[in-house]
């Protein structure tokens, strides 16, 4: 019989702890893929933010160090810069990567640092339990906006990966989502594009994945994939945002 | 040479292979420096970062990735820059951080003072952690302790802070450099960089186990436990037959240094005990000197920080006195003359 289908070697044996229907976990899986097909393995280092992913050296087995909320970009600049021959991946939340840790992010980006962010956007805090995040959509209920995102007042849901593709050093930038099987395949396609990039030197490179979750935003699995497609892909359009990875500008 | 410019040599001479600033008064030299000679050195990196939070932060994942990394700033920056020294002291990852310090609280001033004793020694970040921290009072020191701050830093896999002030870092005094590292440093064997021939590995701060945590707690508690023993370091200048000891650290010990010798060539017995390890404070030396003195003047250029692990130490023996001047206030050799003179006066020290 021929085997199809298995745990990749990059992950551990360990079974996911995060919720039903949460995207955590089939992103991991998409990164570990990569990571094999890629032969990554020996020299990726992977940074995880705090948060539910905080325990994503868990389930990795890849070199993993956590970084502060936010700090991820710098601290994987400092990885890089010591040692170029390492392949660096950020794992970042929405805010982590779009509020506190929005200066690092630009700043790496702008500099071009050969560094690559897994960036999952699913519109709230989740660890801390559900509260407003900078991608929140307006009128979205969260225990920080029990009325609803009142853009008058908290603003608009912040287009990171727009606002990123103004940098000069960015070279990949793509909007995807792990809301159905399709978009799962053309996430993986834009992780495994992200990595490539970094490892030609090309300069700085993200994939923004729309993700769920369910626990959160008081729905059921199938109910929050299809509120991805119906309402977060209206503020948030999936698809390339930036790619300058075969233009000559490219850093 | 300036005192920014001296750590900068003395940095590159150590193997520092990467630096990370952003600009402050007063410690711009250093950067400068930096951004000059160690840009242009072989598989060394600088970078004038965005922010203080993300210069410590480069300087942790340059640490974790087994390069001999640094920062410098000044008290506000300083500030910014605790939540990374925290993470450094949980991960065990050494580095290197420059406090040219200046008047605070606030945006305070930029004239000389020592008013983050507290902030330096007390860990300064969130969580129960301790740095080791070096003053030095010289140009020449700053060359030497930069050099044994590194050396500290990957022996005890710790943050070591150095701290100085703005007078200390714009002075110019003769520097030799003792110490050239070579060419290329071995890198460190838990440097992270991919699982290549070895389990994959983890560097973390998280736990939801508080027993594990508390197991992390008191394994850094042993090895702070190892640095007091092994590493407290202290100047005694002029202390064998004295009446009244002075003490102070850093550049006010170099201001107090000729108080005492004026009150020498008057007759007093004057001496001096300059902590050159603030932490670990030189408590056994402070107690030992109580056996044979009484008097003890406490000299800071703050409103009495360092008096706190005097008193400590001195466990209500010996009688304590202060003199402080804040804000960044620079006190005179003759100020302090006049202290101690009147002191001895009034206690019928000859």
């Amino acid at each position: 019989m021929r085997k199809v289908y298995s745990r990749p070697k990059s992950l551990k044996r360990n079974p996911f702890h995060y919720c039903p229907g949460c995207g955590h976990s089939i992103i991991h899986r998409l990164i570990a893929e990569v990571i094999d097909e890629m032969n990554l393995r020996d020299i990726v280092v992977g940074i995880p933010p705090p948060g539910c992913s905080v325990f994503a050296h868990h389930y990795f087995d890849i070199d993993m160090a956590e970084s502060a909320h936010g700090r991820e970009a710098a601290v994987a600049t400092g990885v890089k810069r010591t040692a170029p021959e390492v392949i660096v991946f950020t794992y970042q939340g929405d805010g982590d990567l779009a509020a506190i840790g929005t200066a690092e992010t630009i700043h790496a980006a702008n500099r071009g640092e050969r560094i690559t962010s897994i960036f999952v956007n699913n519109a709230v805090y989740g660890m801390t339990g559900g509260q407003m995040a900078p991608t929140t959509l307006s009128g979205q209920k969260t225990t920080t906006t029990p009325y609803g995102r009142d853009v008058s007042l908290e603003g608009y849901p912040i287009k990171m990966s727009e606002m990123l593709a103004l940098a000069r050093g960015a070279v990949y930038i793509e909007r995807t989502a792990v809301s159905s099987p399709a978009n799962i395949r053309k996430t993986k396609k834009a992780i495994r594009k992200a990595f490539q990039a970094q490892i030609d030197g090309l300069g700085y490179s993200l994939v923004e994945i729309l993700s769920a979750c369910p626990t959160n935003w008081r729905m059921s699995p199938l109910e929050s994939w299809q509120w991805i497609e119906k309402e977060m892909t209206k503020e948030f359009p999936l698809g390339v945002i930036k790619d300058v990875t075969g233009a000559s500008d490219a850093n | 040479m300036n005192g920014n410019s001296t750590i900068g040599e003395a940095a590159i001479r150590a193997g520092c292979q990467g630096y990370f600033g952003y600009p402050i008064t007063p410690q711009n030299e250093l950067t400068e420096y930096m951004a000059t000679h160690l840009s242009r050195k072989k598989g060394c990196t600088f970078i004038q970062a965005e922010s203080e939070i993300a210069a410590i932060n480069m300087v942790y994942g340059a640490s974790l990735a087994g390069a001999r990394a640094m920062t410098s700033s000044s008290s506000p920056g300083i500030s910014l820059k605790q939540e990374g020294i925290s993470y450094l002291a949980a991960c065990e990852l050494p580095a290197v951080i420059v406090n040219m310090s200046r008047g605070g609280p606030g945006l305070g001033s930029i004239s000389a003072s020592q008013s983050d004793y507290f902030q330096a020694t007390r860990g300064g970040g969130h969580g129960d952690y301790r740095t080791i921290v070096l003053a030095p009072s010289s140009g020449q020191e700053l060359a030497d302790l930069t050099h044994r701050a590194f050396d500290l830093a990957d022996k005890y896999l710790i943050p070591v802070i150095i701290l100085g002030d703005a007078m200390l870092g714009q002075m110019m005094e003769p520097v030799e450099f003792k110490y050239e590292a070579p060419e290329e440093l071995p890198v460190r064997s838990n440097a992270m960089r991919g699982a290549k021939g070895h389990p994959s590995r983890v560097i973390k701060t998280f736990t939801s186990k508080p027993s594990e945590l508390e197991e992390i707690n008191w394994s850094l508690f042993r090895r702070y436990q190892l640095i007091k023993k092994q590493e407290t370091s202290y100047e005694a200048f002029m202390v064998e037959d004295a009446e009244l000891i002075v003490i102070a650290f850093g550049i006010a010990a170099r201001i107090a240094k000729g108080a005492i010798k004026t009150a020498r060539s008057n007759g007093l017995k004057v001496g001096m005990l300059r902590p050159i390890t603030l932490w670990p404070f030189p408590s056994d030396k402070v107690r030992e000197l109580a056996k044979k003195t009484k008097y003890f003047l406490v000299f800071e250029m703050n409103m009495g920080q360092m008096i706190e692990d005097v008193q400590l130490a001195l466990e209500g023996k010996g009688e304590i006195f202060f003199h402080g001047r804040p804000g960044g206030v620079i006190p005179t050799p003759s100020e302090v003359s006049l202290i101690v003179s009147r002191l001895c006066y009034q206690k019928g020290l000859k």
